[in-house]
């Protein structure tokens, strides 16, 4: 059968549907909101001239960008992967090392990083996403203690000592090594998070992101409707990867010293999915509202604990995921858009 | 259009399809009875693709689609409908029915507009902006069959749809099915409803505890001896 002719009957009601717009462009307030923010977000660095002021706000768009990774599998697909800090090493490694190794420019290494963690994340999703539900998640877990043992032994890759990025001699916009000022950082990392933000934002629109919100609702209904739940779930884990590969990259050129510990841990691949969870799993802003109120607070409970952060984090966050489950699990964005309804 | 040739579905030492044989033709609509675990269900998992059958085969159109994935199977122009009914909750239901029509344009206002079409058809126009989990039963039946059309099949296999539905619901839905058949539907019907069927079905198909019992018009369906005795036990055959 052909597309369905309309009925006799209501064909006004049908023409006056179609009139509509596919999704109900932005309202002045909206759009006057996204201003502001871009404005703020664009002086903010002017205004805070401190070190730590700005360095506050790049971990929060490097996370932010790791998070949004995250989400488009998780909050989107509804694939719940607790393995993520693997790209985010990877990307990391493949920024630092060939850079260390061979003099390899870090913009070339983050491209490497994109093209390799793809492919494993590629490598990971085609058989664990045979598995459903809450077996996915665990496979990607023990995926990711897996990836972090090995680096952790891999002596060509500096093994538990990690890589420790000389200072360049060069051009510091080839090295993307910034040592005067977190200016050219502040504005890269913002650019990273607003060109994937922006992304999301066309995919949540697009039938990429209607075929992922049905995978995630009813995956059995979606293929008696004709998604391809393997290629769809493999275009997912691509995205996401490729995000999270590149928050992982500038990670490594804006900290300098890079080891198993710091980019490939289990606490990463939690903190990616807190700040998800937080701010609103599945919605366009949740991981950057995620990452901007959970960092700071990261760096609150390092100052009341002292020391580098394990067993103090990990029992603040066990909490938090609990607290937000049964008490708030739309997350932050929940909050906002019901006061902004009044 | 549709040779199913006996195929055998046992899960352990339950043989739910017993070498079950039919064809289904262009434009006639198949009702199939049975009582609860008849194997009416695990029938349409076969043909659909949700699950292979351990015996057997089943052509479509000529070619054999046995071992086909479900959304290969759809594309080839079988739908099926669930029994217990799958919607995209949190979607809206004009969403719900684009994904359906996306596999034939990637252009999403061009799928919204064929959706819209669908939603019109089934009555269901002005709920569009409503996530699927506010539809009452009945409205989610026909947001089912709205899906269902949205991939422009050829043969649709429909799991009860009038099942669980309040009798005053029943009327409209069936209504529904003869005009999907007066476009020029294939449709297979899985029905407890015996009256349902009496006015919809061209031929029925009796099913009993795998296998199958009886086959033709629904008269003489109706008055099948072992039919009368599946419903009614054997006091009344």
């Amino acid at each position: 059968m052909a597309a369905v002719a309309p009925g006799p009957g209501a064909s006004a009601a049908l023409a006056a549907a179609r009139a509509e717009p596919v999704r109900a462009p932005l309202s002045a307030r909206q759009r006057a909101g996204l201003g502001l923010l871009a404005v703020a977000l664009l002086v903010y660095p002017h205004v805070f001239d401190s070190p730590y002021a700005q360095h506050i706000l790049v971990m929060i768009f490097i996370y932010g960008l790791a998070a949004q990774g995250w989400n488009v599998l998780a909050g989107y697909c509804g694939q719940i992967s607790l393995g993520q800090a693997v790209y985010f090493g990877i990307g990391a490694y493949c920024a630092a090392f060939p850079y260390v190794q061979w003099g390899l420019s870090p913009w070339l290494g983050m491209v490497a990083g994109v093209g390799v963690s793809v492919t494993v994340a590629i490598l990971i999703g085609l058989p664990t996403f045979r598995l459903r539900g809450h077996y996915f998640a665990i496979a990607t877990l023990v995926i990711g203690e897996i990836a972090y043992t090995l680096v952790a032994n891999w002596e060509y890759v500096g093994a538990a000592t990690g890589v420790w990025i000389p200072i360049g001699r060069e051009s510091p916009w080839l090295t993307l090594q910034f040592h005067d000022s977190k200016l050219p950082n502040y504005y890269i990392a913002l650019s990273f998070l607003s060109a994937a933000t922006a992304l999301v934002a066309w995919m949540e629109r697009s039938k990429l992101g209607l075929y992922f919100r049905a995978i995630r609702e009813e995956s059995d209904a979606a293929r008696s409707l004709g998604v391809d739940l393997t290629r769809y779930k493999l275009v997912a884990i691509s995205i996401s990867a490729a995000f999270t590969a590149l928050a992982g990259a500038q990670m490594a050129q804006y900290v300098l010293i890079i080891d198993p510990e710091t980019v490939f841990p289990l606490l990463l691949s939690i903190l990616i999915v807190l700040m998800t969870m937080l701010g609103g799993l599945g919605t366009l802003w949740g991981p950057v509202i995620g990452a901007s109120v959970l960092f700071p607070l990261s760096e609150l409970t390092r100052v009341w604990f002292g020391g580098t952060g394990g067993a103090e984090d990990l029992m603040i966050y066990g909490l938090l995921i609990v607290l937000i489950s049964v008490y708030w699990p739309g997350g932050v964005i929940s909050l906002l858009r019901r006061l902004a309804a009044r | 259009m549709l040779e199913v040739e006996s195929v055998t579905r046992r899960y352990g030492g339950l043989v739910a399809n017993d070498a079950i044989s039919f064809h289904v033709e262009a434009g006639e609509i198949l009702g199939v009875i049975g009582p609860n675990g008849a194997g009416k269900s695990t029938l349409f998992e076969l043909i659909s693709g949700f699950e292979r059958p351990d015996a057997g085969d089943v052509r479509f159109q000529g070619r054999s689609i046995v071992g086909l994935r479900p959304d290969r199977i759809n594309r080839l122009g079988i739908v099926r409908t669930f029994q217990k009914l799958k919607p995209f909750a949190q979607m809206t239901v004009e969403e719900n029915v684009m994904v359906g029509v996306l596999q034939h344009t990637a252009r999403v206002r061009a799928a919204r507009d064929e959706a819209l079409a669908a939603l019109e058809f089934v009555g269901l126009l002005d709920r569009r902006r409503v996530p699927a989990h506010g539809l009452s039963t009945g409205q989610r039946k026909r947001l089912e069959l709205a899906r269902a059309m949205s991939t422009r099949p050829r043969l649709m296999l429909l799991d009860e749809v009038t099942g669980g539905v309040d009798q005053r619901s029943i009327g409209g839905l069936i209504e529904l099915v003869a005009r999907l058949r007066g476009e020029g539907m294939t449709v297979v019907l899985i029905e407890h409803n015996m009256q349902v069927l009496m006015s919809l079905a061209d031929r029925v198909l009796a099913l009993q505890l795998g296998r199958k019992i009886a086959e033709g018009t629904p008269q003489a369906v109706r008055s099948n001896r072992e039919v009368i005795e599946s419903y009614l036990g054997t006091a009344y055959a």
